[in-house]
């Protein structure tokens, strides 16, 4: 009982701590960027109104944004070997964030791409660039600025889910901590180290973000 | 029998059970959702003060729960509270303390947006034609801030109903907890239950906030102009 803290067990753990970390980064550093890569792709076939795909990307973003990840991961290392499809739990994790985290990006981009007026578009046909031109040189630039906000509420939240990883027995910072807390009932200490470890990890890039932010809102211009 | 795993979903209350638990999960969203919408606004009012020590403080508060992942906080109210101050709570209790917390910081942020996003002339005009703070926050600032606040605040919704699903990792008994049960009462006579009930847990939170995100996406539509 009490709020004191036992540095000792802490500085004993912290090895631990930082394994979970590497861990947690990682798979959440895979996971992102096959987000990214998949979230541009569906950006692009939303986008431009791609038959039948433009539906079925439709149909996957909607169901991957309305259900917690939490559940797509229980079907993916509970539901999924009872088909016959077993996966580990760092597989899981991956697959389970790339699927949440792909329909995530994917708005954020269409978002950014939906914002570029048309009249962007058309001028820059009208003075005799090529359409691959106007894509690489008018939409892109503009799109990327403006979806960078939601881009980057989304590395950030993706990352923050990561914390659900260890209900599929994946060793990250949460199921580190508690592991601890179940064997040496040291709670104030083992939630002490977790806290520390997400901020270590996530204050940084909250901070450059918003800094990355500030610097992009200079490329908009009055309207 | 892979083919008949769904059977499991009928036998005896089963299905009930799992609505029981979908409502609890609703329940403890809404709880947290109202009280968030409530404390958000008065939140976001002061963060909109000019004060240094108040942005500081305010700002804090909302950048470290913002940060924090829901399950670190869940964690720390529903274990390192009870432990610090030997008091027992809930695991529901911790979950409306949590949410309540976390939306409170995502409300506050919101109002925040929103009235920032009110064009500066909106109050100099409301100050020149003679009207009081209160009355231009009244008749000017709150009727618009409000059509942009509404489709974002039915968004905090399905955020949080979706949140809710880690409360089963804190051992309140709702949909995901009770979905768990069923699989293991059924371990023996029916093997592929893990795959069914995990599968209609999926599509019974799809089915709640569809409809939700539906109706911010129109209202958001609507308001636009």
């Amino acid at each position: 009982m009490g709020t004191k803290m036992d540095f000792e067990f802490i500085k004993e753990y912290i090895p631990l701590y930082i394994e979970a970390a590497k861990l947690t980064v990682r798979i959440a550093l895979i996971g992102i960027l096959i987000s990214i890569a998949l979230g541009f792709l569906l950006s692009l076939i939303r986008y431009y109104k791609i038959p039948v795909l433009h539906r079925i990307a439709g149909g996957y973003i909607e169901l991957s944004r309305n259900t917690p990840l939490l559940i797509q991961l229980f079907f993916l290392y509970f539901g999924l070997p009872r088909a016959g499809i077993i996966l580990s739990s760092e597989a899981c994790a991956i697959v389970g964030l790339t699927f949440l985290g792909s329909s995530y990006m994917a708005e954020a981009f269409r978002s950014g791409l939906e914002a570029v007026p048309d009249s962007q578009l058309e001028s820059g046909l009208s003075l005799g660039l090529t359409r691959f031109q106007v894509v690489r040189y008018v939409l892109m630039p503009q799109a990327v600025t403006i979806s960078i906000p939601a881009f980057a509420a989304n590395v950030i939240f993706l990352i923050k889910e990561t914390s659900v990883f260890s209900a599929v027995a994946l060793a990250d910072l949460m199921y580190t901590a508690k592991d601890l807390i179940g064997l040496y009932y040291e709670t104030n200490e083992a939630l002490f180290m977790l806290v520390a470890a997400y901020l270590i990890i996530l204050l940084p890039i909250s901070i450059l973000f918003s800094f990355v932010e500030r610097k992009v809102r200079y490329a908009g211009f009055g309207d | 029998m892979q083919d008949l795993g769904i059977k499991v979903l009928f036998q005896g209350r089963n299905f009930i059970r799992l609505l029981e638990g979908l409502w609890v999960t609703i329940g403890i969203s809404l709880v947290a959702v109202a009280i968030s919408i409530v404390l958000g606004i008065i939140l976001g009012m002061i963060m909109s003060v000019k004060n240094p020590f108040i942005k500081a403080v305010t700002r804090l508060y909302r950048e470290f729960v913002r940060v924090m992942p829901q399950l670190v906080l869940l964690f720390i109210v529903y274990f390192g509270v009870t432990k610090a101050f030997g008091i027992h709570l809930s695991g529901e209790i911790a979950a409306v303390i949590v949410f309540s917390l976390w939306g409170t910081a995502e409300m506050g942020d919101l109002v925040r947006g929103a009235l920032a996003s009110i064009p500066k002339h909106q109050y100099e005009s409301g100050k020149a034609i003679g009207l009081t703070n209160l009355q231009i926050y009244i008749y000017i600032i709150i009727p618009q801030t409000v059509r942009r606040l509404v489709p974002l605040a039915i968004n905090l919704v399905t955020r949080m109903i979706k949140t809710t699903s880690l409360i089963a990792l804190i051992g309140v008994v709702e949909v995901v907890k009770v979905g768990q049960q069923i699989i293991e009462a059924s371990r023996l006579t029916v093997p592929s239950a893990a795959l069914w009930i995990y599968g209609v847990v999926f599509f019974l939170y799809f089915i709640v906030c569809y409809p939700i995100s539906l109706l911010a996406a129109k209202l958001e539509k609507a308001w636009k102009s």
